[in-house]
């Protein structure tokens, strides 16, 4: 079984946004920097797969700048086998573009699962790993919260609207995952030490200009001051009142 | 090069609520591009009530229909999608940024070799262009994008887009297409519980944390949530899931769900960023919190400071007055 995971660095959820002075970006002035959390589920994944299979490699492939070395590392850290960074300055906001150069990489890697996380926490973008699927004419699942394999078919779970529904898929395939699969490992210090030696080749990309263009970033709308209606169920007639006559929501 | 394709939303042969708002969107675009709005529904035969659609702006409602189409089939929507929207040359293409939508947008839009702005909560036709707003980092901030290729292909943001009635002729046309269903394939669909409503979805959310002191006591909040006669859902802060207590599916925060309902109630939630930035956009937030300091109450439109176990029941008992 020989799975690929690509990977995004992001900054940490519990990251306060400041905007850069270009007005278009983030500062990213002392940010914490993390694995992408719904990555930490394809990587726990494949390693769970790898080991079931008793044979394989894991590969994890990350699209971005040269600090993006560090999140690989992480996902070495955990077990995976060897890296791949396709090294940018900046990871687009077009994911067509992003899905573009990481194809060309997977393209070659006789893969049998291309793993991702089903969105990456910054952009939101949702949708490089299906991207990818149509570049390489292989089949996808978006947002798997269950995988089976059994030799060359895979029967994934994903939520829906009020529901669950049940995929069938042959391998070779792409899947982005959601939260819910697994439970991702912890590295371990001998895993983060092991993981200092493994192979990170780094490859430069250029990437087209791509069809989207950041006209600004701006934080939203400021929530104006509400108010503290009062205290217990006493409380609890005039929260009514106003939810029907002032904000009228009911 | 004026029209825009509204992608509908349909499942079991019936129209989804997205699909109005969709329609919505597209009606909206298309006024500021003198176009025509065509509502696309993709099913396995004719859809019930499809030409409602018309109601909300579409100029035309098309279905294509393939028996292979009954459920959801991702290869073989996206090939049809993306043959109508290359035949029809339009200006832009719009789905619902629901769990179908985005995972069919990215594949129409790379088969089409176009940019996808996915999850957008606003779109307008300036300087000659489209241009979305696209909430990142949870909504910690906004992104102003401009899409540069034709289409524009965008994903609407569930309870966003408010469908506004906007009468046409509506004229509608099935044409049965030739299409594989593709290689993977949607065996069957588990409901959740009759009457279980998606937080994304709902109008009203009723959102847990660990105040709720231990998983059974959610009832408190499901009686809530059933007063409000199934308009309103369930849904959780990340302790409470990672804790075990509830489902990831009803995780609001930055690494769950973003919600915009009418009305947001945060129960026992103190207001972590990351649960803020799931929710923030809902249009009016009550918290209820027995710690007058939670920063839930700095983003409250009305705050009630005091013990759920007995505010929560109060209020379930006026709201079933209100309703009763």
């Amino acid at each position: 079984m020989k799975i690929a995971v690509c990977v995004k660095r992001v900054p940490d959820s519990e990251t306060r946004v400041k905007i850069a002075s270009d007005g278009k970006s983030l500062d990213e002035a002392g940010v914490k920097f993390i694995l992408n959390p719904y990555d930490e589920f394809a990587v726990e994944e494949a390693l769970r797969r790898k080991e079931q299979a008793g044979t394989g490699e894991v590969v994890v492939v990350s699209l971005g700048p040269a600090a993006a070395q560090e999140t690989i590392r992480t996902a070495l850290a955990m077990g995976a086998d060897r890296g791949v960074l396709v090294e940018v300055d900046r990871v687009p906001i077009d994911g067509l573009e992003v899905a573009k150069a990481l194809a060309a990489e997977l393209k070659t890697g006789g893969y049998d699962l291309i793993l991702f996380g089903k969105m990456a926490i910054d952009d939101y973008n949702h949708q490089v790993g299906p991207m990818v699927a149509e570049l390489l004419d292989l089949p996808c699942v978006t947002a798997v919260a269950h995988l089976d394999v059994a030799g060359q078919r895979g029967t994934a779970e994903r939520e829906i609207e009020g529901g669950v529904e049940i995929v069938e898929f042959p391998l070779p395939a792409v899947l982005t995952t959601d939260k819910g699969l697994n439970e991702p490992r912890y590295p371990a210090l001998k895993g983060i030490m092991a993981a200092k030696k493994k192979p990170l080749l780094v490859k430069r990309a250029a990437l087209g200009a791509g069809g989207l263009e950041v006209l600004g970033l701006t934080p939203p709308p400021q929530r104006k001051e509400g108010k503290v209606v009062g205290e217990g169920p006493a409380a609890v007639p005039e929260l009514l009142r106003l939810l029907r006559e002032e904000a009228k929501v009911l | 090069m004026s029209d825009v394709l509204a992608v509908a939303e349909q499942r079991d042969g019936a129209l989804r609520k997205v699909s109005s708002e969709v329609v919505t969107g597209a009606r909206r675009l298309a006024d500021a591009l003198a176009g025509r709005v065509e509502a696309l529904v993709v099913a396995a035969g004719p859809v019930q009530r499809a030409d409602q659609l018309g109601g909300f702006g579409a100029d035309k409602v098309i279905t294509l229909t393939n028996p292979a189409f009954a459920r959801y089939a991702p290869e073989g929507y996206a090939r049809v999608i993306a043959d109508r929207a290359r035949a029809g040359g339009y200006r832009a293409v719009l789905f619902a940024a629901s769990a179908g939508g985005r995972d069919l947008a990215p594949r129409v839009a790379a088969r089409l070799g176009v940019a996808l702005a996915q999850d957008i909560t606003d779109l307008a036709f300036e300087g000659g262009a489209v241009t979305v707003i696209h909430p990142v980092y949870a909504g910690k901030a906004l992104l102003k994008l401009k899409l540069t290729a034709t289409p524009a292909v965008v994903s609407l943001r569930p309870n966003v887009f408010t469908p506004v009635q906007r009468p046409k002729a509506g004229t509608g046309e099935i044409v049965a297409v030739d299409a594989a269903a593709g290689r993977v394939v949607v065996t069957d669909v588990k409901a959740a519980a009759a009457g279980a409503l998606d937080v994304a979805e709902a109008s009203i959310v009723i959102s847990g944390g660990r105040g709720l002191k231990e998983p059974a006591n959610f009832k408190v909040l499901e009686a809530l949530a059933a007063a409000f006669g199934g308009r309103a859902a369930v849904g959780a802060s990340r302790a409470v899931v990672d804790a075990g207590w509830r489902p990831h599916a009803d995780q609001v925060g930055q690494t769950g769900k973003t919600v915009s309902p009418t009305l947001y109630i945060a129960v026992g939630i103190s207001g972590a960023i990351q649960h803020l930035a799931g929710m923030r956009t809902s249009k009016v937030i009550v918290a209820i919190n027995k710690d007058k300091d939670a920063p839930i109450f700095k983003v409250a439109d009305y705050g009630v400071v005091g013990d759920l176990f007995e505010v929560v029941p109060k209020l379930t008992e006026e709201i079933k007055k209100l309703h009763g």
